[in-house]
């Protein structure tokens, strides 16, 4: 019996297409019975996930534990990877695990080259996992710790994880090529053309409220100020011993770095107590964006070798560190969640930002859940390093799992603390008041006491003047994050340490962000540029890199400015405008997804790519028209314009806010326009109209499979 | 007792092998960890470079390495 098994294993195993193994005889006598262990393992496991997520959705006026997050999410992804992966896999996808992947065929030591499943999941999760999923679920805590868990399991087990997956895939078999290349050959030219717009608007969008995080979090904090800026010397340092001194030992330098990010973290504590010298790291906001402008223009110009990739070295070096740090401590800690499973702010009323829950909720957490810049990876590096199809589930399904997982664990640190001390870090002085006293009290009103005396005590505790106001997201997340360290690392001794280690750890993802983004930037613009002017389309020739660099950093550079001097926080109206640009770039995604497999003659599984493409034009879509045309001028551009005009206000916030709106609505425009090409090219493939072809490079078999056999 | 000294015996040839599988396993996942980690920080990349046009680690090498990376690194994404 076993051995008719393995016979019909290998003929199965040679065969690739379903009709041939259709015609194979099957005898249902040689199936073994069916497991009953696993089966049972997956019900309990199914049974737990349930209790779990009922205890979280259903639990009012009482506070929970961690853990219950822990256990949902975990279960959720289990079953997620388990069953709706694998039917992904088989039915949708038919992935083939005989075809060569491009790795093989195209193998040439440098871009092509076959790489270990878990080896290509590690660089491929350290490529995907940024300072979103940290910086997102924070923000969105304040609708209660509830909508933003629930978006992050089920955005990412059927939209964000089935997006890295299928485009991954996708490209696997297209010779590794990148989104937008995809787009303009599956839906047409406009396609092409509008992918690529809404990567560099993307771009320019994240890169701006990316470094206003950072100058939220590093305004009046001689620490945190002294510590991100002695990483610039530590990178360049790191450049140099490379290079000179240990050529090719990576991690050896990686580590010396980050003892040396350590001495800067304490050195930093001495800073901020002696007063001559932290005058010379107390920043003003606007000088902190002025700074990081230069910052980001030098690091686009200089040698990728002295500054990009160094600082990129030690980011991963922390970035992966600190999450399994992060990770430990919760479950070791398994701490209680302050924040109530829904606030009074799901009205729209929040002051960390405006606007309801749906659709502001799931445009507000991206990364953690479903981030259309994770596409550009999944055609980027990762399908070059694919050694057999069948890995692309573990790789683009798996890694977005473990992204959203980050998420999960940022929502934690959210809701660990006290709602008050929560919404005094993250509210702007324009809504609750200049004074600790207003604010305070402010927040106190709102149902969240909170005490002028409790926040002075915590920011002494953090080495801070002051925790108030401290918007964007990295700040609360660090005193989280702290919490967490300190109850269960070092003490209350060690409070300050763990928060400017955390404020350290988003600034330097977000600056290793900005680098690469600037430089990717700066080569689409070149490239670009190229076709109308040859020369600038040179990307080592010193005036073109100088003009393109500075286009780049101009563009961000203003949207970083703006939301410097928004009297409401910026934040408040620039993270909305990047998730909608985001997301935006997630439907152009799965809009290539749903048309190949459309064309693909997969027609009936296409709700799977489908599904979320429809939610995400949902949430977008209505994002959009609310950041134009609502009434509230907490959240409509044009309204805030009106209301500004009217009052005689500041003529270039005027300007602001209606480019705001205008960029909002021609990314929108540009995005109906690829969505009406993809619907009318899949409705003419349904109707037989047109004749279904995808690009797909030739069937080649496996080498790999015929040495293994 | 002969039986008993057997299986005695048995039990210690298997705890001993169950020992050793998993003192392999925990080589194969720290050697499958080191992999990961020497391919995200570039080190792989290095190596091959090396092994592909015969040449030893230098400064040199190093750097001729780092102008042929440089293009690529430059126009990697790092997501948000």
């Amino acid at each position: 019996m076993l051995a008719a098994c393995d016979s019909r294993a290998d003929v199965s195993r040679q065969l690739r297409s379903r009709a041939e193994l259709a015609t194979i005889p099957v005898f249902t006598q040689t199936i073994p019975m069916p497991k009953l262990l696993p089966m049972l393992t997956w019900l309990l496991i199914a049974l737990t996930g349930a209790l779990a997520v009922a205890t979280i959705a259903i639990h009012r006026g009482e506070q929970i534990n961690a853990m219950w997050l822990v256990v949902a999410a975990v279960c959720t992804y289990a079953i997620g990877y388990r069953f709706y992966s694998k039917f992904i896999s088989a039915k949708v996808l038919a992935l083939d695990g005989q075809r060569a992947t491009p790795s093989e065929r195209l193998e040439n030591g440098r871009d092509f080259v076959p790489t270990h499943k878990w080896v290509v999941f590690g660089h491929h999760f350290a490529a995907i996992a940024g300072p979103g999923p940290l910086v997102g679920p924070v923000l969105a805590a304040q609708f209660g710790y509830l909508p933003g868990t629930l978006w992050i399991l089920a955005g990412a087990v059927f939209g964000g994880c089935v997006q890295d997956f299928v485009i991954l895939l996708f490209s696997i078999r297209r010779d590794g090529k990148s989104l937008t290349e995809m787009a303009r050959e599956e839906i047409g030219p406009l396609g092409g053309l509008v992918a690529y717009l809404a990567v560099i608007s993307i771009i320019v969008i994240l890169l701006g409220v990316c470094a206003l995080v950072v100058v939220n979090a590093l305004k009046s904090s001689p620490w945190g100020t002294f510590t991100i800026t002695m990483t610039i010397p530590i990178a360049l340092l790191m450049g140099i011993y490379l290079r000179r001194l240990r050529p090719g030992k990576v991690f050896e330098t990686s580590a010396l770095g980050f003892v040396l990010v350590m001495l800067a973290i304490w050195g930093g504590q001495w800073i901020s107590q002696t007063p001559s010298v932290a005058r010379w790291f107390t920043l003003s906001a606007s000088t902190l964006a002025m700074v990081i402008i230069l910052y980001g223009f030098a690091a686009s110009a200089l040698p990728v070798w002295l500054l990009l990739a160094p600082r990129d070295y030690l980011s991963t070096f922390v970035k992966l560190g600190t999450i399994g740090l992060l990770a430990g401590g919760i479950i070791v800690l398994h701490p209680t969640l302050h924040m109530p499973a829904l606030t009074r702010f799901v009205d729209g009323t929040g002051p960390v930002f405006a606007g309801n829950v749906f659709p502001f909720a799931f445009i507000t957490i991206a990364c953690g859940a479903i981030s259309g810049f994770h596409s550009l990876i999944a055609s980027g590096t990762t399908p070059k390093l694919i050694r057999n199809e069948k890995e692309a589930r573990l790789v683009g399904y798996g890694a977005m799992l473990a992204e959203s997982m980050v998420a999960i664990m940022a929502t934690i640190a959210a809701c660990v603390l006290q709602p008050g001390i929560y919404f005094a870090i993250n509210s702007p002085a324009g809504i609750v008041g200049q004074s600790p006293e207003a604010a305070a009290n402010t927040i106190s009103n709102w149902g969240f006491p909170v005490h002028a005396v409790d926040m002075q005590t915590l920011a002494r505790a953090v080495g801070e003047q002051t925790l108030y106001n401290r918007t964007g997201g990295a700040p609360a997340f660090a005193v989280g994050m702290a919490h967490i360290f300190s109850s269960s690392l070092g003490g209350q001794a060690l409070m300050a340490i763990w928060y400017h280690f955390a404020i350290m750890f988003e600034a330097l993802f977000i600056l290793t962000v900005l680098d690469a983004g600037t430089r990717v930037g700066r080569f689409m613009v070149q490239d670009a540029l190229g076709h109308v002017c040859r020369p600038m389309g040179r990307t080592s020739w010193y005036p073109s890199i100088l003009a393109t660099s500075a286009l780049i950093v101009g563009a961000w550079g203003y949207f970083l400015w703006q939301g410097v001097k928004d009297p409401l926080g910026g934040i408040n109206s620039l993270w909305p405008l990047f998730g909608i640009a985001n997301q935006l770039l997630a439907i152009v995604a799965l809009c290539v997804a749903t048309t190949i497999v459309i064309k693909m003659g997969r027609s009936r599984y296409a709700a799977v790519t489908l599904a979320p493409l429809v939610w995400l034009v949902a949430v977008t879509f209505t994002a959009s028209w609310h950041k134009i045309f609502d009434a509230d001028v907490r959240i409509g551009f044009l309204a805030h314009a009106r209301q500004l005009a009217a009052s005689h206000g500041n003529a270039r916030l005027i300007f602001n806010d209606r480019l705001d709106a205008a960029v909002t609505g021609i990314l929108v425009c540009m995005i109906a326009l690829i969505l009406l090409e993809s619907a009318i090219g899949s409705l003419q493939v349904l109707s037989g109209r047109k004749q279904a072809r995808v690009k797909e490079s030739p069937f080649v078999a496996t080498q790999f499979a015929v040495q293994q056999k | 007792m002969k039986n008993a000294t057997a299986t005695t015996r048995l039990g210690k040839t298997g705890a001993g092998s169950a020992r050793e599988r998993c003192a392999q396993a925990f080589r194969q996942v720290l050697s499958l960890m080191l992999a990961t980690v020497r391919e995200i920080f570039d080190e792989s990349a290095y190596q091959r470079f090396l092994a592909q046009r015969q040449l030893g680690s230098s400064r040199a090498t190093y750097a001729l390495f780092l102008r042929e990376q440089e293009t690529r690194r430059a126009r990697q994404p790092k997501c948000c």
